[in-house]
C-alpha cells in the first residue's frame, strides 16, 4: 500500500483554494505565494510519480499494470429492484498515456502562476478559480472511472469561464459564453454516450452478482457488454456508430477540432496571459486524451473504420489553421490558430493507429504544451509592456530586448520543428506513423505542407515583430526580469532537453503504446469474429 | 360507513390531523393573543416538525383507508405518499423561515394570522393531494390547495401587481378546475365510478368507448397540468410568480407542483397501468397512450420554458420560466412509465426543492436590500455581495446541472432513466435544453461579476439569519453533488405505490 499520491496532487490545489479564501483580502501577495507554493509541491509530486513510475508496465486496458492505483466504492446503492444496483468507484490510475499529461498540467500550472503575478484586480478570486481549475485538469488525466472523468471534466468549465469573463480583455463576456456554450454542448454529449456505455457494461462484484459499472477499463472488455446493451457490440440493434460520432464531437469541440473550433481564438485573444497559457498548454490536450483513453479502446472498431477521417479532419486542422495564423494581424490570435494547426498533428498521428503514430501524438500533446505555453507568454510579455498585440506596430524588438529575443527564437523555432528541438521530434513520429499506413498516405503528404505553412507565419511574424528596425515607439521596453527569466528557463529547457534526447519521454509512453497497439488489434480481431461489420 | 370504522381510520392520518389542528390554533392564537403575532410562526414551525414527526412514523405502512367500497378507500398511505409529504413538509419549513425574513410578508403584520392559517390551508392540500386515490377526494384537495394560495398571492394588497396576480390565479385556476370537474364527470359517467382502484379494474374487463375516455383523460389531465404548470396551462406561472411575495412564490414553485406531481403520477399508475414487469417498467392498459402524450407534453413544456426564461429581465419571471422547464424534465421521468423514472422525479423533487427554494431565498434577500428584481440592477453585486454572490452561484450551477451540484444527480438519474428506457432522442433534447438554460441562468452571474461598474459601491452587508439560512441550503446541494446515496437510497425506499 502506498500514500494516495494521485488524489494528493488532485486535490491539493482544492487545499490551496480554502486556503486563499480563508485569507484577508488585504493579503494579495500571501495568496500569490499560496499558489506558488501548492502548484510547486504538485511538479514535486509529479516528479516524483516519474522517478518511481515503472516503465514496463502498460496500463490501457489492464488493471493491474496501472500504477499507483486508488480504487474504492465510492457510490454503491442496493436493491434496486429494476436494476439492482448502482455503484461507481473512485478509480484513479496512471499509465504512459496519462503520465505524460500529469507532469505538463504540474509544470504549465506552476509557470501559469508565476505569469499570474500581474494580476491585480480580486485576487482572492482569481487564485481560488485557478486552483479549482487545477484540480479539474489534473483529476481528469489521473481518473479510470467514466462518471469521475465527467465531474472532474465538467468541474473546469465555471473556473474558465469566470476566469476568462472576469479577468479578460474587452469582450470577455461574449469570449467567456461562447467558451462555456461550446464546451458544455460538448460535454452533454459525452454524458449521454457515458450512460449508454453504462447500461451496456457489467462488472462482476464480490458475491458474484454483475453490476452495472462506469469502470472504463471494464468497458473496453468485450466480455463485459451486455447482450442486450444500447451500446453493446453483441446487440443486433445498438448505436455504436452513433455513439462514436457522439463521443467524438464531444471531445473533438475541446481539441478543438474544425469545424468546432470558432471559440478557440475568441477565448485565447480575450484571456489574461496565464489563463491561455492553461487553456492552450493544458484544456486543449483533454480533448485528444479523451479519445485516446475513452474512445479509441471502446470503440476499436468503429475507431478502424473512421481512422481516414478523423486523419482528414487532421490535415484540415493543420493546413486550415495554418492559414489563418498566416492572416492573422495580431499576434495572440496567430498563436491560437498556431494551435489549432499543431493540434491537427496529434489527430494525425493517432489516426495511424501504430505505435510510431500514437506515440508521436502523445509526445506532440506534451511538445505543444510546453511551446505554446512559452509562446503564450511571449505574446504576454510584450503585451504587458506596450499594451498592443498589432504585429505590425512593431519591429527591431530583438535590439531593444535580445534575450527576451533569445527565449523567443527558441520557442518559434520549436514550433517550427527545427531539429534540435522538441517539436520536430513529435511531427516526424507523426508523419513518420501515419505515412506507414497506406490508407492515409496521401492525407498525410497533405499534411506535410503544414510545416511548410507554419515555418512560412512564424518566420514572418519573427521577422515583422523582432527584427529589422526598431520601432522607435519602442525604445523604452525592458527587457526580462527575474520573474519572466524564471517563467523562460524551465520550459526552454524542456524544449531543448526533448529535442535532444525524447527517449526520456518515449521510453515513459513506450510499453504502453504497444500495449494499446496490440490491444486495439487483438480486440479488432474479436470484433469482426462476432460479426459486426 | 360505520362510526368505529372512522375512528380507527383517523389513526391513519395523524399527520393531516396535525396540520388541521395547527391551523385552528393559529386562528385561535391570532384572536387571543392579537398583540404577540411574532410568535405565530415558531407555532406553525412546531407544527410542522410535529406532522413530519407523524410523517416519518407512519413510512412503511400502505393501507387504503376511509373506504368507500369494500375494498378501496379514498384516501393511500404508502411510501410515496408520505415522501412527497416530507418533501412538502421541508418546502413549508423553509418557506414559513423565509416569511419571517421577507419585508414584503413583514410589512403587513397586522395579517400574519391569515397568512399562517392559509398556508397550513395549502399544507392540508398537497397532504391530501399527495395521498388520494378518489377522483372526488382529488378534485377537493386541488380545489383547497388553490383557494389557499389564491388569496395568498394576493398577500400584500397594497400593490397592484399583487392584486393581479391574484386575479389570474383565481381566474385560469377556475377554468382549469371546471374543466378538470368536466372530465371527472365524464369518468363517472362511463365507469360508474370515483375510485380510482375500481376504474382500473373497470378498464381491465370492460370495454369503454375510447374517444370519450381520452377526451376524459385529457381534460382530467388540465387541472394536473395547471397545478405542475406544465405548457400549454401554464400561462398564469410567471404572471403570479411575479407578482406574489417572494416567499409564495418559491413555495407555489417547489411544494404545490411536488403535490401536483404526486397525484398526477398517482392518478395514471393506478387508473391506467395493468402491471410492472420486472425490470420495473410499467404495462400500460391499452385505453389511452399516455406515454406519448406526456412525453409531447414534457418536451414542450422544457422547451417552452427554456426559450421564455432567455428573455426575462425580472428575476422572479426568469425563475418563473425556469421552474416551468425543470417540470418539464420532471415530465419526463413520467413519460418513461416506470420506476426508475418514478425514483428519478422523486430525487430531482429533493434537490429541486432546495435549489428552487434557495435561489429565490437569494432574490428575496436582494430584493429586500436594493429593492429590484431587476436583472440590470444585479451588477456589480458579487462584488458588493461576495458571500451571497457564492451562494447564489451554486444555486444557479446546480439549477444547469453541472457537477459537482446535486443538481448534476438529478439530471443524471433522470438520463439513466431515459436511456435505458431507449428514449434516446428525447434525451438528446432535454440535454439541448440543459445547454440553453445555461445562458440565462449564467447571464445572472454575468451581470453580478463579469459587467464592470463605473463606480465601485460599498459592499452591502447581510443579516445573519439570512447567511445561516443560505448556508443550510447551499450545503446539502454540494454534499448531495459528491456523496448522493442517501438521497437515491432514500428515494429508492419510497417508490412502493399501493396496488402494485
Amino acid at each position: 500500500m502506498h500514500l494516495p499520491y494521485l488524489s494528493l496532487i488532485t486535490f491539493l490545489p482544492i487545499v490551496g483554494m480554502i486556503i486563499v479564501l480563508a485569507l484577508p483580502k488585504e493579503q494579495g501577495k500571501t495568496m500569490k505565494i499560496t499558489t506558488l507554493l501548492i502548484t510547486g509541491i504538485q511538479v514535486v509530486l509529479a516528479v516524483f510519480l516519474l522517478s518511481n513510475y515503472n516503465y514496463s508496465l502498460g496500463g490501457i486496458y489492464d488493471q493491474a499494470s496501472f500504477q499507483f492505483v486508488e480504487k474504492f466504492r465510492w457510490i454503491d446503492i442496493e436493491n434496486f429492484s429494476w436494476i439492482g444496483r448502482i455503484k461507481v468507484d473512485y478509480f484513479l490510475g496512471i499509465d504512459g498515456i496519462s503520465t505524460p499529461l500529469v507532469l505538463l498540467t504540474a509544470i504549465v500550472t506552476f509557470i501559469a502562476t508565476l505569469s499570474s503575478w500581474n494580476i491585480n484586480k480580486s485576487l482572492k478570486g482569481y487564485f481560488a478559480l485557478f486552483l479549482l481549475l487545477d484540480t479539474g485538469m489534473m483529476g481528469v488525466f489521473v481518473s479510470l472511472d467514466f462518471f469521475l472523468f465527467y465531474i472532474f471534466w465538467e468541474l473546469m468549465l465555471l473556473p474558465m469561464y469566470f476566469l476568462i469573463g472576469i479577468w479578460g480583455g474587452p469582450r470577455r463576456e461574449y469570449a467567456a459564453i461562447k467558451f462555456f456554450l461550446y464546451t458544455l454542448l460538448g460535454s452533454i454529449f459525452i454524458l449521454i454516450v457515458m450512460i449508454g456505455l453504462y447500461f451496456s457494461t457489467t462488472e462482476p462484484m464480490a458475491d458474484g452478482t454483475k453490476a452495472f459499472t462506469f469502470n472504463l477499463l471494464a468497458m473496453m472488455d468485450p466480455n463485459n457488454a451486455t447482450a442486450t446493451g444500447i451500446l453493446s457490440a453483441l446487440n443486433p440493434a445498438n448505436l455504436r456508430f452513433a455513439a462514436y460520432i457522439a463521443l467524438f464531437a464531444g471531445f473533438a469541440i475541446k481539441i478543438p477540432m474544425f469545424p468546432f473550433h470558432t471559440w478557440l481564438p475568441d477565448a485565447h485573444v480575450e484571456a489574461p496571459t496565464p489563463i491561455s497559457v492553461i487553456l492552450a498548454g493544458v484544456l486543449l490536450k483533454m480533448g485528444t486524451y479523451g479519445i485516446l483513453r475513452v474512445s479509441f479502446p471502446i470503440f476499436p472498431e468503429i475507431t478502424k473504420q473512421l481512422v481516414w477521417y478523423i486523419a482528414l479532419f487532421g490535415m484540415i486542422n493543420i493546413i486550415y489553421g495554418a492559414f489563418c495564423a498566416m492572416a492573422q494581424r495580431d499576434f495572440k490570435k496567430l498563436i491560437a490558430y498556431s494551435s489549432v494547426s499543431h493540434m491537427g498533428y496529434v489527430l494525425l498521428g493517432m489516426a495511424a493507429l501504430n505505435t510510431m503514430g500514437i506515440s508521436g501524438a502523445i509526445l506532440q500533446m506534451f511538445n505543444h504544451g510546453t511551446i505554446t505555453a512559452m509562446l503564450f507568454l511571449i505574446v504576454g510579455v510584450i503585451y504587458d509592456r506596450a499594451h498592443t498585440r498589432e504585429i505590425d506596430g512593431f519591429g527591431g524588438l530583438a535590439v531593444q530586448m535580445p534575450v527576451y529575443t533569445g527565449f523567443v527564437t527558441v520557442a518559434f523555432f520549436a514550433a517550427i520543428g527545427l531539429p534540435g528541438l522538441s517539436g520536430f521530434i513529435s511531427e516526424a513520429f507523426v508523419f513518420l506513423g501515419a505515412f506507414g499506413v497506406r490508407l492515409i498516405r496521401v492525407v498525410t503528404i497533405v499534411s506535410t505542407l503544414g510545416i511548410v505553412l507554419g515555418a512560412g507565419y512564424m518566420l514572418w511574424t519573427l521577422q515583422r515583430v523582432y527584427l529589422g528596425k526598431l520601432n522607435e515607439k519602442w525604445s523604452g521596453l525592458k527587457d526580462l526580469n527575474f520573474r519572466e527569466y524564471a517563467m523562460f528557463i524551465p520550459l526552454s529547457a524542456i524544449v531543448i532537453f526533448l529535442g535532444v534526447y525524447p527517449s526520456a519521454m518515449l521510453d515513459l509512453m513506450n510499453t504502453s503504446v504497444n500495449s494499446m497497439v496490440q490491444f486495439m488489434q487483438n480486440i479488432q480481431v474479436y470484433y469482426s469474429s462476432i460479426n459486426v461489420f | 360507513m360505520n362510526i368505529n370504522n372512522f375512528i380507527s381510520d383517523l389513526a391513519f392520518i395523524k399527520p393531516e390531523l396535525v396540520i388541521s389542528a395547527t391551523l385552528v390554533i393559529i386562528v385561535l392564537f391570532d384572536l387571543i393573543f392579537s398583540s404577540k403575532k411574532k410568535l405565530l410562526p415558531y407555532i406553525s414551525l412546531i407544527g410542522i416538525v410535529v406532522a413530519g414527526y407523524f410523517v416519518i412514523n407512519q413510512f412503511g405502512t400502505a393501507v387504503t383507508t376511509f373506504k368507500t367500497s369494500l375494498k378501496y378507500g379514498m384516501v393511500v398511505v404508502d411510501n410515496f405518499s408520505s415522501y412527497f409529504k416530507i418533501v412538502v413538509l421541508l418546502a413549508s419549513f423553509i418557506v414559513v423561515i423565509f416569511s419571517m425574513l421577507s419585508s414584503e410578508v413583514n410589512s403587513n403584520e397586522e395579517r400574519h394570522g391569515e397568512y399562517y392559517t392559509l398556508l397550513f390551508g395549502m399544507i392540508l392540500g398537497m397532504f391530501l393531494m399527495s395521498s388520494a386515490s378518489d377522483l372526488i377526494l382529488i378534485y377537493l384537495s386541488i380545489e383547497l390547495l388553490s383557494l389557499s394560495s389564491y388569496v395568498l398571492a394576493g398577500f400584500v394588497k397594497n400593490t397592484i401587481r399583487n392584486s393581479e396576480a391574484s386575479l389570474k390565479y383565481v381566474i385560469y385556476g377556475g377554468v382549469s378546475s371546471g374543466i378538470m370537474l368536466f372530465g371527472i364527470s365524464l369518468v363517472y359517467g362511463l365507469t360508474g365510478s370515483t375510485n380510482l382502484y375500481e376504474i382500473n379494474t373497470l378498464i381491465q374487463v370492460q370495454n369503454f368507448p375510447y374517444i370519450t375516455f381520452l377526451i376524459a383523460g385529457l381534460f382530467i389531465l388540465v387541472g394536473f397540468g395547471f397545478k405542475i404548470s406544465a405548457a400549454p396551462f401554464h400561462f398564469w406561472t410567471p404572471d403570479v410568480y411575479e407578482g406574489a411575495p417572494i416567499p409564495i412564490t418559491a413555495y407555489l414553485s417547489v411544494a404545490s407542483k411536488a403535490a401536483g406531481f404526486a397525484v398526477l403520477i398517482r392518478f395514471i399508475k393506478i387508473t391506467f397501468v395493468g402491471s410492472t414487469d420486472s425490470s420495473g417498467y410499467w404495462i400500460l392498459l391499452n385505453i389511452i397512450d399516455w406515454k406519448s402524450i406526456i412525453v409531447l407534453l414534457s418536451i414542450l413544456t422544457m422547451t417552452l420554458g427554456n426559450f421564455a426564461a432567455l428573455w426575462q429581465d425580472n428575476l422572479k419571471r426568469m425563475l418563473a420560466y425556469s421552474s416551468i422547464a425543470h417540470a418539464g424534465y420532471m415530465l419526463l421521468g413520467l413519460a418513461v412509465m416506470s420506476n426508475a423514472g418514478i425514483n428519478a422525479i422523486m430525487v430531482y423533487f429533493i434537490v429541486y426543492a432546495l435549489m428552487n427554494l434557495g435561489a429565490f431565498f437569494v432574490v428575496m434577500v436582494i430584493s429586500n436590500k436594493i429593492g429590484s428584481e431587476n436583472i440590470d440592477d444585479y451588477r456589480g453585486l458579487g462584488r458588493r455581495m461576495p458571500f451571497l454572490g457564492i451562494i447564489f452561484a451554486i444555486f444557479l450551477v446546480s439549477l444547469v446541472g453541472l457537477p459537482p451540484t446535486a443538481g448534476f444527480i438529478a439530471k443524471v438519474m433522470l438520463f439513466i432513466a431515459l436511456i435505458d428506457a431507449r428514449m434516446v432522442a428525447v434525451a438528446v433534447i432535454a440535454l439541448l435544453n440543459t445547454v440553453v438554460s445555461l445562458y440565462y441562468y449564467i447571464r445572472v452571474l454575468k451581470n453580478m461579476y463579469l459587467v464592470d461598474v463605473e463606480k465601485e459601491k460599498p459592499i452591502i452587508p447581510i443579516k445573519l439569519a439570512n447567511g445561516i439560512v443560505m448556508i443550510l441550503l447551499a450545503a446539502p446541494i454540494l454534499i448531495f453533488g459528491i456523496y448522493f446515496s442517501p438521497i437515491i437510497d432514500f428515494a429508492k425506499n419510497s417508490i412502493t405505490i399501493l396496488g402494485f
